[in-house]
């Protein structure tokens, strides 16, 4: 019983997926889905000015080859996009509860 | 089976009366109504703010706090908008190349016009604010076109606002639908929450008149843009009406949109409509 505690923490380990660092392919398809979903917003006049700021800062890390950081801020510069996306799809109609009538 | 029928038939003939009476309603609420809106939009705010008279709305934030008018009453015995009201004249008179002017373009020579705009022109299907016609202007008579929202135009455009001071801002919504379809479309923008921080132009002039945003007293939305363009401390300088609807989305982290986008005449359109009535105030200095 003693022995198999060990033996169950090894096992687990080798099993779990070493973390590693992110390559530049990992980098071109963050950064691909984040310029898509920042393209999408635009074209529904509803851009944030953070999500353009935080794509132009994983393009400045990716022409860095910091994949990491690029990886990193193209991931958030998505989800700002999305966010940006629900938000103007849910003003379509939320805008009423606001006007003074 | 007979009985199932008819009472079948007699569900849906009270489902269809029902209808038919609760389908009006539908639509008059759908409906764009102008003239209810702009007295909806004024009621709101003289019952919002019963002390404050109704001519003084359009001093924005001098007219919800009583030390801020007192110093504002003061700044204006030398206007920090007197260099570019100077200007403004200067430019308006000085002729073209071609040796036509400014007056050539307007109605009664531009003068004591303000109140009228922005107008819907009909043949345009659009609405066309006093910027965009004093660039028209200038590029019909083979000048390039100013900036929409550097010195220039807020010169030009401060003098013609203050030759037309006191005159109550009298905008025209024609019997066309795309006016009205105008009309509606700067009612939802300027509702419509936009920018990672959420706001919609109402959170802070409707909701929030009077209050504080960090050191700043917020305008009342009503009479807002009888006093453009401005002068603003925060600035150093004028600001155009462009400026002003491109400063709000920035702060709001919202992209702005290109200066006279339809969406910001279409916004400019609604505000002077529900402000029909109010003085002209312009040129205006603000903090």
């Amino acid at each position: 019983m003693k022995r198999s505690l060990p033996i169950a923490m090894l096992l687990a380990l080798s099993l779990a997926p070493a973390a590693r660092a992110a390559n530049e392919a990992d980098y071109q398809a963050a950064y691909a889905a984040a310029e898509a979903a920042s393209e999408e917003a635009a074209g529904m006049r509803n851009q944030w000015t953070t999500t353009v700021s935080t794509l132009a800062a994983a393009k400045k890390a990716g022409d860095g080859g910091d994949f990491d950081r690029a990886v990193a801020a193209a991931r958030e510069a998505e989800a700002l996009a999305k966010a940006s996306i629900v938000q103007a799809t849910s003003e379509k109609e939320a805008w009423k509860a606001m006007e003074i009538r | 089976m007979k009985a199932r029928t008819s009472l079948l038939l007699g569900s849906l003939s009270a489902a269809l009366v029902a209808l038919a009476l609760t389908s009006p309603r539908v639509i008059a609420a759908d409906k764009v109504d102008p003239v209810a809106d702009a007295k909806a939009f004024q009621n709101f705010f003289f019952q919002k703010f019963p002390d404050v008279k109704h001519e003084d709305f359009v001093n924005g934030p001098y007219s919800m706090n009583e030390d801020m008018k007192r110093q504002w009453q003061e700044k204006e015995e030398f206007p920090p908008y007197e260099f570019a009201l100077d200007a403004g004249k200067e430019m308006f008179s000085t002729p073209f190349k071609n040796g036509k002017t400014y007056a050539d373009c307007f109605a009664n020579g531009g003068i004591g016009i303000r109140q009228n705009y922005p107008y819907f022109d009909t043949k345009e299907g659009k609405v066309v604010t006093l910027e965009l016609a004093l660039n028209r202007c200038r590029e019909a008579n083979g000048e390039a076109p100013y900036s929409y929202v550097k010195d220039e135009m807020a010169s030009l455009t401060a003098y013609m606002a203050f030759t037309s001071r006191g005159k109550p801002m009298d905008i025209r919504i024609p019997d066309d639908p795309r006016a009205l379809e105008a009309f509606e479309n700067g009612k939802r923008y300027f509702y419509t929450r936009r920018g990672q921080l959420n706001f919609s132009c109402a959170s802070c002039h409707v909701q929030s008149p009077g209050e504080r945003i960090r050191a700043e007293i917020l305008a009342p939305a009503l009479g807002i843009l009888n006093a453009m363009p401005i002068y603003r401390s925060e600035w150093s300088g004028m600001g155009t009406t462009s400026r002003r609807f491109i400063t709000c989305n920035s702060q709001t982290r919202a992209v702005p949109l290109e200066p006279q986008a339809d969406e910001y005449r279409d916004v400019e359109y609604f505000l002077s409509y529900v402000a029909n009535g109010l003085p002209i105030s312009g040129p205006g200095a603000r903090p």
